[in-house]
């Protein structure tokens, strides 16, 4: 009963210290000079942005497209792993499923960013026509958005229980919330099987409706005719691209709450070692899709495909894409193939590298392409034939970025990041299997 | 002389097969009258008046049988959507003749009020290859029969009608610019600001259906509207009133055609052709018919050229197309 209490009390959410303080607050600045920069572009029009008729898309949907593959990492981690039993998942499911309700919550709010006219809003349920990829992303995405709430809420209940009494003396409002929140879990029997067949079934649809998002984000740049975009190769890419930018934010977000928070015994160098090859996995498979979907083509590269390719292999682009794919795919599976390189802190690094990568990937795919068009760009100003984001673009997607910060930050400082029942289960169990032996 | 005979030939056959067509389509309706008037009093006049069928055939029709076509439904109103009914609206650009006097750029500038920094309509400086000559190619919107716009767009802001005409709701686009990115003739733009076209409501007032306090499909740009997308709208506030729209009748070179495909005629402002044979002659072409995404805009390739390209030059501004008050 002692090592009960023990865990409680160590994986109960903790008061910040002056760091987490200091660090929301920064993040609610930067969200408040987003906002502000956005009031700026909803009056004066998206003027104030640098897309113009040809880079008519730039960093908004490269990180929306960013914000949706973060979000498949719920599905990965969560539901695979649930599925296939791997029980080593344990402590890194809640923190999997935080970030993947974070970012598919900012990927919906990013999108109406990009939207010229967020007041006809509606009229995407109004007039809505099937045909149209944003048709499907408007259903897929809040489908997405519920699956991941409940995907992290199920799990949550009894640990919401065990936080009501937890509090109960010391912080009565608190514990009262939690209390409501915990729906009168007694943690009978029969309320088991009811929370354990809803989180299968949610786990089991989750794994389909998070493939479909990913592709649905492909397409809908594949269903145009543009070049670099026009590529049956995409839905898969973008699968295993979203493969990757979520365990690298899981990984990179893990080091720190378990530094944070002193988790480091529950959170061991042995789980890292096994994200690490789950990345690793990722990361070539992401490899592979990169191998056919750029260098396949350059053997029978049409005269404008050539162009593009020679923008990103040679030309214009090829800084940032050359440290894109090596920075943050080649050098990352490297070191993961070692085991020395599956420790925390290179594996935090490492994380942070494939993060960064694969934003800067998403713009890599955006932007190029859409400087390439069919037929030369003339008669429009010079500034419109190249493309770099604006202070306000910058401004409002940094925002989005410590917005879902924020959403993170908050739910890591009011639920409990390790799963206390299942902890305490598992713990029991293998003590009990101890016994018998 | 082997020629000649083959010729003569498949000239006659030609002809017979056409008059063959024409006896029974005439005999049938003959048929039917008959039918009807056997239940009226006969009241053949023995008149006979000879007409020319819409392929060029001479017939003999009983005089009192003609009937004056009912030509006052041209006009009616029809539903924007679905366009001027039984009519699809062509153009052909003959680059042969264009010589970019961008005059055809300056009208439609002007006349949808274009205060952006790119024209609707654009002439591009081409040259495929090193080895080909350069030459001057106009482009408006291609008012695509399978448009790849109005497939993508999430709230049929955009669409097709059965004219042929590509048109944009102004006042339901929701600015998400898909339709920019699916189209490959890079013909749309779109409104970044508030499109400062003060003026227009004044200037408007000789307008046909002026007044009109939205931005209608049919006067596309009239007023703009901050936050969607415009392009080509092909004039229909124009062709609805059997006027050329204002890059045609704009140009100095008779560089563009426009017309019914369903009449299979075309208009320059000066001459009127016929659109099959126009095409045939002179191997007309679309942009990227490849892509299939059908346009309705032919080009006449630049063969036995009436213009030196270089007189082109002088008016060339790659880095502007609408001309801003000083």
């Amino acid at each position: 009963m002692k090592n009960y209490d023990k865990l409680i009390n160590d994986l109960a959410p903790q008061k910040f210290g002056k760091l987490g303080v200091i660090w929301t607050c920064s993040l609610i600045v930067i969200i408040i000079l987003g906002i502000i920069a956005y009031i700026d572009q909803l009056i004066k029009g998206q003027e104030v942005t640098n897309m113009r008729d040809y880079a008519l898309w730039g960093i908004y949907i490269s990180n929306f497209v960013f914000f949706v593959a973060t979000s498949f990492v719920g599905s990965v981690i969560v539901a695979i792993l649930r599925l296939t039993k791997n029980t080593w998942r344990t402590p890194l499911v809640r923190i999997a499923e935080i970030i993947a309700l974070a970012s598919i919550v900012m990927a919906g709010i990013t999108i109406m960013i990009d939207m010229a006219r967020p007041d006809r809003l509606l009229n995407l349920f109004i007039h809505a026509r099937l045909q149209s990829p944003i048709t499907w992303d408007v259903i897929i995405i809040p489908t997405y958005i519920v699956l991941s709430f409940l995907l992290l809420y199920f799990p949550l209940i009894p640990d919401l229980a065990i936080l009501k009494k937890h509090y109960k003396d010391d912080k009565p409002t608190l514990s009262k919330w939690y209390g409501k929140l915990a729906l009168n879990w007694t943690g009978s029997k029969v309320q088991k099987a009811i929370q354990e067949k809803s989180i299968k079934i949610i786990a089991l649809m989750i794994i389909p409706v998070g493939l479909i998002l990913q592709t649905i984000d492909a397409w809908l740049f594949s269903t145009t005719y543009r070049i670099g975009w026009d590529s049956t190769n995409f839905g898969p890419y973008f699968i295993a691209g979203a493969f990757v930018a979520g365990i690298g934010a899981l990984v990179t977000i893990i080091y720190i709450v378990r530094r944070v928070y002193k988790l480091e015994e529950y959170i061991t160098e042995f789980h890292f070692d096994k994200i690490g090859k789950l990345l690793v996995l990722a990361c070539l498979t992401y490899l592979y899709f990169n191998i056919n979907e750029y260098l396949i083509p350059a053997y029978t590269a049409t005269v404008d495909e050539a162009i593009h390719l020679e923008t990103l292999f040679t030309g214009h682009y090829s800084i940032l894409f050359w440290l894109v794919m090596v920075g943050g795919l080649i050098v990352p599976t490297i070191i993961l193939l070692f085991k020395k390189g599956r420790k925390p802190l290179p594996m935090f690094i490492v994380g942070l590298l494939v993060v960064l990568g694969s934003w800067w990937k998403r713009y890599i795919i955006v932007t190029p392409t859409l400087l390439h068009p069919f037929l030369p760009i003339q008669g429009v100003p010079e500034s419109w034939r190249s493309y770099f984001p604006s202070v306000h673009e910058w401004l409002i997607t940094f925002a989005t970025l410590a917005m879902a910060f924020l959403i993170i930050t908050i739910l890591v400082r009011y639920l409990p990041i390790i799963p206390i029942q299942r902890t305490a289960d598992e713990n029991e169990s293998f003590e009990n299997n101890k016994n018998a032996e | 002389m082997k020629n000649n005979t083959k010729n003569s030939r498949r000239k006659f056959l030609d002809k017979g097969l056409k008059l063959g067509i024409v006896t029974a389509i005439g005999g049938i309706g003959l048929t039917k009258l008959a039918s009807k008037l056997t239940a009226q009093t006969e009241s053949h006049s023995g008149e006979k008046m000879e007409l020319m069928t819409t392929d060029g055939t001479m017939i003999e029709v009983d005089s009192s049988e003609v009937m004056e076509m009912d030509n006052s439904r041209k006009h009616e109103e029809y539903n924007v959507r679905e366009g001027m009914p039984n009519r699809k609206f062509v153009m052909v650009v003959d680059l042969a003749r264009c010589k970019n006097a961008l005059k055809c750029q300056s009208s439609c500038n002007k006349n949808h009020y274009i205060t952006g920094d790119n024209a609707w309509i654009k002439v591009y400086k081409m040259q495929e290859s090193t080895d080909t000559a350069p030459y001057w190619m106009p482009t408006t919107c291609q008012h695509c029969d399978k448009p790849a716009c109005v497939t993508v767009c999430p709230v049929d802001a955009t669409f097709k009608r059965k004219d042929g005409l590509v048109l944009i709701d102004n006042e339901r686009c929701i600015g998400c610019r898909f339709c920019m990115a699916a189209c490959p003739y890079s013909t749309r733009v779109f409104n970044w600001s508030e499109p400062n076209q003060g003026e227009i409501t004044v200037n408007m007032e000789g307008m046909p259906n002026a007044n009109h306090e939205y931005a209608s499909p049919e006067y596309a740009g009239m007023p703009s509207v901050k936050g969607t997308v415009d392009k080509c709208d092909f004039c229909p506030h124009m062709i609805k009133h059997d006027e050329l729209p204002h890059c045609v009748s704009a140009c100095p070179n008779n560089v563009f055609y426009f017309g019914d495909k369903y009449e299979d005629t075309v208009s320059n402002g000066d001459e009127i052709v016929r659109l099959s044979s126009l095409l045939e002659k002179r191997a007309g072409y679309r942009l990227m018919e490849g892509l299939g995404t059908q346009p309705s805009v032919y080009y006449l390739p630049p063969k036995d050229r009436l213009v030196d390209f270089k007189d082109g030059e002088e008016f060339y501004k790659e880095f502007e197309s609408v001309e801003k008050p000083e």
